[in-house]
C-alpha cells in the first residue's frame, strides 16, 4: 500500500469502526445509538459556544499529539507526556502569580516558556538515562509521571496554596484569555493558545523536514548504528529529541494553567491528556498536520460526550470509541491485510 | 506509642497494601518473561474491581461469607478473558505492545464506568456487605512477637499472594512449561525451532497476567475500597508494574518489591502519627517507590534487564 494512501486510509477506516463498534455497544446495552451519536454531534456543533469549547479542548490535544508523535518520530516513545504536561502547568502558573508589575509582553512569554522548561526538564531525565544506560524510557518516564503528580500536589499544598487546594488566580498579564475569542464563541473558554499551538505544529514540521537537525533526529531513530557510523552523536541526538518533546508537553500544560483554568489545583489523578496524546499522534500518523486534525477530533469527542447523557448514554461511551480507535489504528496490520486480500481478489 | 506498637502498624498496613500489587506484579512477570510487555495491567486491575464488586454486589444473598471468595474466582475469568483483547492485538495482529496497553487502559476503565452507569445509574457503586476482614490466624498467631507481626489481625488474601509467589516461582523456573515461556521471550526463533509454539505460549502467559491482574484489583477493592467508581484504581496497575521491574522481572522479586512498596506506601499513610519519622514530608514517601525503580533500571541497585525479546512481536521467518 502506498505511503500517503496508508496514512490517510487506515485513521479514517480505525475511526469509523470505532464510532461502528460504540453503535454497537450502545444497542448491545440497551441505548439508542442514534439519539446519542445525535447528541455527541449536537455536542460539538449544537452551538458556538461549544465550538469554541471544542477548539478549546483540543488546544493541549494538540500539544500532547506533538509531543508524543515527535518522539515517535525519533524512535522515542515518550509516554510520560502526562508528567511533562503537569510539571509545565505548575511552572507556568507559578511564574503567573509571582511577577505583579510585568508588562504582559514579557510575562507571558516568560510563563510560557517556563512550561517549556519544565517539561524539557521532566524529559531530560528519561532521555539522559536511555542516552547514558540504555534504560528503557517507557518505564523511566512512567515513573516520572507519577513523581510529578505527587510533587507537584506537594508544592501547590504547601508552598504555592496558602490555603484550600489551588493556587491564586494568575496576574492577567500572564493570562491566555482572549476577549475576542470568547465574544465571538459566546462566552466559551477558547483562548489565544490555539494559535500558539498551530505555530508548535508548524515548528515541528519544519525542524523535523526542512532542518538537517531533523534530518539527524530522524536517522538517529530509524538506525542509530548507522548514524553512529556516518558520525552522527546518537546519545545527544536521543536527549536533544526528548528534550524538545517534553517542551511540547510542557506548552500544553501552559495552555491549561495560563489559559483554561488560570491556577493550578491538586489532583488526585493524572489529567489524562497526556495518554489521549498518545491517541492523537498515532490517529495523526505522527506528522503535524495530522496531529492538528487528530486533536480537533478527539477535543470534538470529548466535548460532544458530556451533552450524551441528554440522551441517557453515559459519556464514558466516547471513551470505549476512542480506545477502540487506539486498538484499530495500532492493528493496522489487520486492516492491511484485509487489504491486499481485496486487492488479490480484483485481480 | 512503643516500638513495637509502631512496627506493628507499618507491618500490618504493608503486608495489607502489598497484596493487590503482588498478585499484579506476577502477572506482570508472566506476560513479560513470555515477551509481550503489558501496561495493560492498570486496566486489568479495574476490571478485576469492577467485576469483584458488582458479583459482590448482586450474589450477596445467595452466598453469604463465601461471596468475595467466589469474586475473585469470577475476577480472575473476567479478567483472563478481557486479557485476550491485548493478546490478540499484539500478538497476533503485531501491534505495539506498548500502544496496546494504554489502549487497553483506556478502554477498561471506559467500559468499566460505562457498565457502573448501565447497571446502577450512578457514578458509583453501593458499599458491598460482605468484605475480607482481618483474623488472627490460628496457632501461628501465637508465636511470640513474630505471631503478634506477622499473623495477627491480618488479611487470609496476604498468605495466598506469597503462595502464588512461590508457586509463580516454581513453575517458571523449575518446569518444562515454565522453561519454555521463558525461552520464548529470550529468543523466539530459537524456542520455535525447537518445536515450541511461540504464539500459544504467550496467548498462555498474557491470560495468566489477566487472571493475576483481575485477581490483584479484585482483593483491592475489596479489602480497601469497597465500592467501585472511577478512582478506585489510580495506578496500582503502574505500581505493579514497577514492582515487577524492581523485582527483576523475578516472581519472588516482585513480590518483595511489592512488600517494600506497600511499605512505603504504608509509611506514606501511617508516618505521620510515628514520632521521628512525622517532619518527613509525605512526598518522599509517596515518590519512593518511583524514584527506586528508576535507580534500579539504571543499575545503581543491581541492573534489572528485560527479557531479550520483550516488546517485539514474534514473525515467523523473520531475522
Amino acid at each position: 500500500m502506498a505511503n500517503r494512501l496508508r496514512g490517510l486510509i487506515i485513521p479514517v477506516i480505525s475511526v469509523l469502526l470505532g464510532l461502528i463498534a460504540g453503535a454497537i455497544i450502545m444497542l448491545i446495552s440497551d441505548y439508542d445509538p442514534i439519539a446519542g451519536y445525535a447528541a455527541l454531534w449536537d455536542g460539538i456543533f449544537g452551538e458556538i459556544f461549544y465550538i469554541g469549547e471544542t477548539v478549546r479542548q483540543a488546544t493541549p490535544y494538540i500539544f500532547a499529539g506533538l509531543a508524543v508523535a515527535f518522539a515517535f518520530r525519533t524512535g522515542l516513545f515518550n509516554i510520560g507526556v502526562e508528567g511533562q504536561l503537569i510539571v509545565g502547568w505548575l511552572a507556568a502558573v507559578w511564574v503567573g502569580i509571582s511577577f505583579e508589575d510585568l508588562p504582559k509582553f514579557i510575562h507571558l512569554p516568560l510563563a510560557v516558556l517556563a512550561a517549556a522548561a519544565a517539561g524539557a526538564l521532566w524529559a531530560f531525565v528519561p532521555g539522559f538515562l536511555k542516552a547514558k544506560f540504555r534504560v528503557h524510557e517507557v518505564i523511566v518516564s512512567i515513573m516520572m509521571n507519577y513523581v510529578a503528580l505527587h510533587t507537584t500536589n506537594y508544592l501547590i499544598r504547601n508552598v504555592l496554596a496558602e490555603e484550600g487546594d489551588s493556587t491564586e488566580k494568575i496576574f492577567p498579564s500572564a493570562s491566555l484569555r482572549s476577549e475576542m475569542f470568547e465574544q465571538i464563541t459566546d462566552y466559551s473558554r477558547m483562548h489565544w493558545g490555539i494559535l500558539i499551538a498551530f505555530v508548535a505544529a508548524f515548528i515541528m514540521w519544519f525542524l523535523l523536514e526542512k532542518t538537517s537537525k531533523g534530518y539527524e533526529l530522524r536517522s538517529v531513530g530509524f538506525n542509530h548504528h548507522a548514524s553512529q557510523y556516518a558520525g552522527m552523536n546518537v546519545n545527544n541526538n536521543i536527549i536533544l529529541s526528548m528534550v524538545i518533546s517534553g517542551a511540547f508537553a510542557g506548552l500544553g500544560g501552559a495552555m491549561e494553567g495560563l489559559g483554561t483554568f488560570e491556577y493550578a489545583s491538586l489532583k488526585s489523578a493524572f489529567t489524562g491528556v497526556g495518554f489521549d496524546g498518545i491517541a492523537v499522534a498515532l490517529l495523526g500518523a505522527n506528522s503535524a498536520l495530522g496531529v492538528v486534525l487528530a486533536a480537533f477530533l478527539f477535543g470534538g469527542l470529548k466535548m460532544g460526550a458530556l451533552n450524551m447523557p441528554n440522551a441517557d448514554v453515559p459519556n464514558e461511551l466516547v471513551d470505549i470509541v476512542i480506545a477502540l480507535i487506539i486498538f484499530f489504528v495500532a492493528s493496522s496490520y489487520m486492516i492491511q491485510w484485509v487489504y491486499r486480500r481485496f486487492k488479490k481478489g480484483v485481480k | 506509642m512503643d516500638f513495637m506498637q509502631i512496627l506493628e502498624i507499618l507491618i500490618s498496613s504493608a503486608i495489607f497494601m502489598a497484596a493487590p500489587l503482588i498478585f499484579t506484579s506476577i502477572g506482570g512477570v508472566f506476560s513479560e518473561r513470555s515477551g509481550v510487555i503489558n501496561i495493560g495491567l492498570e486496566g486489568l486491575m479495574v476490571i478485576g474491581a469492577f467485576i469483584s464488586i458488582v458479583f459482590n454486589l448482586a450474589f450477596v444473598d445467595s452466598l453469604g461469607g463465601a461471596t468475595p471468595w467466589v469474586a475473585l474466582l469470577v475476577a480472575m475469568a473476567v479478567g483472563g478473558l478481557l486479557s485476550l483483547i491485548h493478546a490478540v492485538a499484539s500478538i497476533s495482529l503485531r501491534a505495539d505492545q506498548t500502544v496496546s496497553g494504554v489502549a487497553f487502559n483506556l478502554l477498561a476503565l471506559g467500559l468499566a464506568l460505562f457498565l457502573v452507569k448501565k447497571l446502577y445509574g450512578k457514578g458509583q457503586t453501593d458499599m458491598i456487605q460482605e468484605r475480607f476482614l482481618r483474623t488472627d490466624i490460628p496457632v501461628l498467631s501465637d508465636i511470640p512477637i513474630i505471631g503478634r507481626l506477622f499473623f495477627s489481625n491480618v488479611y487470609y488474601t496476604s498468605f495466598i499472594a506469597l503462595g502464588v509467589a512461590v508457586l509463580a516461582w516454581f513453575i517458571l523456573f523449575k518446569t518444562p512449561f515454565g522453561l519454555r515461556l521463558r525461552s520464548v521471550g529470550e529468543h523466539p526463533m530459537a524456542a520455535d525451532t525447537m518445536g515450541i509454539n511461540v504464539s500459544q505460549m504467550r496467548y498462555i502467559a498474557v491470560m495468566i497476567s489477566g487472571m493475576l491482574g483481575g485477581l490483584g484489583g479484585a482483593v483491592y477493592a475489596q479489602t480497601v475500597t469497597l465500592d467501585f467508581s472511577h478512582s478506585t484504581i489510580t495506578g496500582q496497575g503502574f505500581m505493579a508494574l514497577a514492582a515487577m521491574i524492581f523485582g527483576k522481572w523475578h516472581p519472588l522479586g516482585a513480590f518483595g518489591a511489592a512488600l517494600f512498596f506497600g511499605f512505603a506506601q504504608s509509611l506514606s499513610v501511617v508516618g505521620t502519627s510515628i514520632p521521628f519519622l512525622e517532619d518527613v514530608p509525605s512526598v518522599y514517601l509517596l515518590i519512593a517507590p518511583y524514584v527506586l525503580t528508576i535507580l534500579a533500571l539504571t543499575g545503581f541497585i543491581g541492573r534489572a534487564d528485560a527479557p531479550k525479546a520483550s516488546g517485539i512481536p514474534y514473525v515467523k521467518g523473520n531475522r
